[in-house]
Order: structure tokens, then C-alpha cells, then sequence
């Protein structure tokens, strides 16, 4: 463990366990009562886990062949207990949170020609407590960053993708592009995703020095064709194009 | 109006009584409703749900999972190959059946969260036990399956089904009061029973707290499955004797959150409380981080 202050770490998890007890979302249906169906033993360590680690994969856009993990606070202190490792590792191999694979995940990587290392560190006291990076490798030698967060029943956040901010929940078809700064690359991306019949729910967009590159990440409500992603992919302005499938 | 139904048990029991329906029926039809498809579709599912629960029964007991505790590992099994001194034969199998798969959550093993993962011992272990003792068709659990989530619907939003928002009382308590007030609908009860078994059901556990050693589900989670499931059959064979609860059944799942919102963070899941941080929890803590 690096850097580990027990009483502020504690102080941490308080100040974040507080912003949970916030006004939050109602529950409207019976199988969120009964279910979700998924791999024990927590919804926010081992189902949020694996949902990060496949969200992360999608982001790759590859087979994975190589990731560095680091996690975060209360991630750190109990992922043995949680096998929040596993699960994540399970996730980068595409598995479901119900997947029973989920306990076998690092001989099944090992099957695949995933190779993995696990590390804890504190990110900061910006991140939530359930929080992991990874540094993904894939089969053609492209590389990703990813932070993502679990925020509580089996849900998550991916919070950063390569250094930029993002808020992706992983519920909706989701479209990333890392783009060149410039004026009018957000309109082309949404009047083609408008020209197809495709509903914008949420868009962000963020940058981190103007002028140089920029990351959209737009959820819809609609599946996202593959012609889409291609075209999208000739425009160029835009060097990456990503579709997140929902888990 | 349908969707009033899940604000309040009164709203839900005033419409079973006026259309004869069963709660169970009246939660599978607002489902239905809700996401605009057949029932049968919303049938299925929630069967696909109960499969998904027998087998945690059945595999937590057949082979009873390592624990990160080894101390710990085969309570379950212990419990199920004793001859019950003070329980009788099915309560005993129940408790041990709901231990055996707060186990086999707590090693990596697919459950079906009701309404969280830490308490998804209760419902299975109560449900499979009577369908087995008493000769209950799968249908008639599935439905009782509906009745457990139209009560725990209603709980989730006047109070909380989280841990770490207000206590064990909002995991194993909602649980064990789902369980009860499915029971007694199982059982013939009137839908005013199945209130009164929910709001005892749950003024027995109100204010347990959330303290698990080391921040795992695992100790004091799997014994407190158990204490769930006793309170649930505790509960429906009272209300079904006829025994009210003197408070009606939503004002106790409003004290209930208003308890759970009152309780310290320290209990409530955030591991620096109660059983989690005795001197033993905090030796057994650094034992497991410390294989980091």
C-alpha cells in the first residue's frame, strides 16, 4: 500500500459514505428487489468491478493483451476479500457480472494471453473510494487509460479516459471520440448520429488544452450501427472512435 | 391508480382487498405495466430469478465454500448435519440453507441479490425450504416472489434496502420482512396479515447495524442471513395466529429509515464500528491486508 493514512483514509470514506446518504434515485422496479443476478460477494466490489474492467475493454476496442491495475482506496484495502481483482480482470475479458467464470478469472486470462499486474496506490482525494485504473494494452499495440468508479449497487462511472475528463455509466450505447480541438467536429459527430435516427440522452465534452485534442462522449438511446463508427472514423479531425455497448 | 400501489402497503393492501387479488398479483401486473410488456414476459423473468436462487441453495450446500475467515468456513454445514435440539427440522434447514449461500456469495458464487447481495440468503432459504416441507408448486413461490418485491419496493423507497445508507436493518431486516410478508401470502393470509408480518418483521431488526469485520460480507453477514430468517418465519406464523401490529405497517418503515438515517456512520457499512472494530476485527483486518 503507498501512502497510507489510516485516519484520513477513514475521513475519506465518511465524507464519500455522506455524499451517498443524498437524495437518490427511485426504485421503480421489482427486479431491482429481487436481483441483480451476479457473482458475489458485493455489488459495488465485484459486480461494479467487473462492469469497469469490460467498459475498459470496450474502450480499448481490442483484445487486451496486457493491463496494469491500480486501485483506490476502500478498492485497496479489501479487493482480496472481494475478489474486486478478479472481477476486474474478468471484466477486461469481456465476462458479465453473472458470469461463474468470475472466480477463475486470472487462469482464464492466463488461457487468453492476458497478462495483468495488480498494484495499490492512493489516486487522490478527488477519486471515489471504489475507484480502479487501467492501463490497457491490445493485440494491435494500441493503449488506453482508463479511471472508473463504482458508485454503489453494481453501478458505475468511468470518470477519465486517457487523461480526460468523462462521465460514461456503461447503461446506454455510448460513442467516444478523442478528436482535434477545432470548431464544428461536435456538429458532425451529431447531425450524422441525428441523420441515422439517433437520440442524444447525455453529452459531454472535455478537453485539456485548447487547441490540442478533445474527448466526446455521447450516450444514446438507440443502438449504434457499425457504418456510423466507420464513418466517423474517416472524418480527419477524428483520430478515435469508440461504441460502448451497455452492461 | 396501478403505480400508487408501491408508495404505501396501505395503497397495496386496500387494492387487494378491493379487487381480491393477491398482492403478488397486483406487484407482477404493475411490473408488467411498467415496462410495457406481457405479463407472461415479466413472468418468466422473475422464474429465471428463482432458478437462478435454487441453485445458490443447492450448490452452497453441497459444498460448503472457503471463507476468507477459515475459522469460518463450513458453519453452514455444520448447522445443516445436526440434529436440531431446540429448532424444528425445516426452520433448522432454513437457517442453514440462507447461511449456505450468504457463503457462497461471500466466495464468489452467482446469487440473486434480494434485495442486496449481504442478505441473499433470506428469500431462497425461506422460499425453498417451504416449497419442499410443505409440497408448494414453483408457481406459487415465483408469485410469492412478487409479493417479496412489491414490499421490498415500497421499503427501498420510504426508507432504504442499503447498508451503507441505513444499517443491516435496510439489508437483512428488508429481507426477513419481505420473506414474512411473503409467507403469509403463501399461506392464505389476508393481505392485512401480510402488512402486520412486514412491520413486525421489521420492528424486530429495527437499528441493527452494518459493521463488517475487515469491510468484507462476511462476518457478522452470514449469521445475521440466519437471524433473518428466523424473524421471518417468527413473524408470519404471529401475524397469521392474528396478531397485529399495533403501528400501522408504513409508519414503521418511515421510523425505520428515519432510524437508519440517525444511525453513526460508523454503522453503516463502513467497516470502524460495532463488530468491525473490536480489537479481534482489527487484528483479523490487518492479518488480511497485510497479505497485500
Amino acid at each position: 500500500m503507498e501512502s497510507h493514512n489510516k485516519s484520513q483514509s477513514e475521513r475519506k470514506f465518511i465524507k464519500h459514505v455522506r455524499g451517498r446518504c443524498m437524495p437518490r434515485r427511485r426504485v421503480e422496479s421489482v427486479f431491482e428487489i429481487i436481483g441483480p443476478v451476479m457473482v458475489g460477494p458485493s455489488s459495488s466490489h465485484t459486480a461494479g468491478a467487473v462492469r469497469i474492467g469490460r467498459l475498459a475493454r470496450e474502450l480499448l476496442g481490442d483484445r487486451p493483451v496486457y493491463a496494469k491495475i491500480v486501485l483506490h482506496g476502500s478498492f485497496a484495502e479489501t479487493y482480496r476479500g472481494h475478489g474486486t481483482d478478479r472481477a476486474i480482470v474478468a471484466g477486461l475479458l469481456g465476462f458479465a457480472p453473472d458470469d461463474e467464470r468470475i472466480r477463475d478469472a486470472f487462469s482464464h486470462a492466463k488461457r487468453e494471453g492476458l497478462k495483468f499486474e495488480i498494484v495499490t496506490a492512493d489516486l487522490g482525494e478527488e477519486y471515489h473510494p471504489n475507484t480502479a485504473k487501467i492501463t490497457l494494452r491490445g493485440e494491435k499495440g494500441e493503449t488506453i487509460e482508463v479511471v472508473g468508479s463504482s458508485i454503489g449497487g453494481g453501478h458505475v462511472e468511468i470518470v477519465e479516459i486517457n487523461g480526460f475528463l468523462v462521465s460514461i455509466s456503461g447503461t446506454y450505447h455510448t460513442l467516444v471520440t478523442i478528436h482535434r480541438d477545432v470548431p464544428g467536429v461536435a456538429a458532425k459527430i451529431t447531425s450524422l448520429l441525428a441523420s441515422r435516427g439517433i437520440n442524444i440522452a447525455r453529452m459531454n465534452i472535455t478537453r485539456k488544452v485548447r487547441g490540442e485534442d478533445a474527448c466526446a462522449s455521447i450516450e444514446v438511446d438507440q443502438e449504434i450501427p457499425e457504418d456510423v463508427v466507420r464513418a466517423l472514423e474517416r472524418y480527419p479531425e477524428i483520430r478515435i472512435v469508440r461504441h460502448v455497448r451497455p452492461i | 391508480m396501478r403505480s400508487g400501489i408501491v408508495e404505501s402497503m396501505e395503497a397495496l393492501v386496500s387494492e387487494a382487498e378491493r379487487t381480491g387479488k393477491k398482492i403478488g398479483e397486483l406487484v407482477l401486473e404493475y411490473e408488467a405495466k411498467l415496462k410495457d410488456v406481457p405479463r407472461d414476459e415479466v413472468w418468466r423473468e422473475m422464474e429465471r430469478r428463482w432458478r437462478v436462487m435454487k441453485d445458490s441453495v443447492i450448490k452452497a450446500t453441497a459444498k460448503p465454500p472457503q471463507l476468507p475467515f477459515k475459522e469460518l468456513t463450513g458453519m453452514s454445514r455444520k448447522v445443516l448435519t445436526r440434529k436440531p435440539l431446540f429448532l424444528g427440522s425445516p426452520l433448522m434447514k432454513a437457517v442453514a440453507r440462507s447461511m449456505a449461500v450468504a457463503e457462497y456469495n461471500a466466495s464468489m458464487g452467482r446469487i440473486c441479490a434480494a434485495p442486496t447481495a449481504g442478505s441473499a440468503g433470506i428469500l431462497p432459504a425461506v422460499l425453498y425450504t417451504v416449497m419442499e416441507e410443505y409440497e408448494i408448486s414453483e408457481d406459487s413461490i415465483v408469485l410469492a416472489l412478487f409479493t417479496a418485491g412489491g414490499i421490498g419496493l415500497i421499503i427501498a423507497n420510504r426508507a432504504s434496502i442499503s447498508g451503507a445508507e441505513a444499517g443491516c436493518q435496510a439489508e437483512c431486516g428488508v429481507a426477513s420482512a419481505m420473506a414474512a410478508g411473503a409467507l403469509v401470502e403463501l399461506f392464505e393470509g389476508s393481505p392485512r396479515m401480510v402488512a402486520d408480518a412486514v412491520a413486525i418483521a421489521l420492528k424486530n431488526l429495527m437499528g441493527l447495524i452494518c459493521d463488517p469485520v475487515a469491510g468484507l460480507v462476511v462476518s457478522p453477514c452470514i449469521k445475521r442471513n440466519a437471524i433473518g430468517v428466523m424473524n421471518a418465519f417468527l413473524s408470519a406464523e404471529m401475524a397469521l395466529a392474528g396478531v397485529k401490529s399495533l403501528i400501522p405497517c408504513d409508519e414503521v418503515i418511515d421510523a425505520m429509515g428515519e432510524v437508519g438515517r440517525k444511525l453513526p456512520l460508523e454503522f453503516k457499512e463502513t467497516g470502524l464500528g460495532g463488530i468491525a472494530a473490536t480489537p479481534t476485527a482489527e487484528k483479523l483486518k490487518k492479518s488480511l491486508t497485510g497479505q497485500i
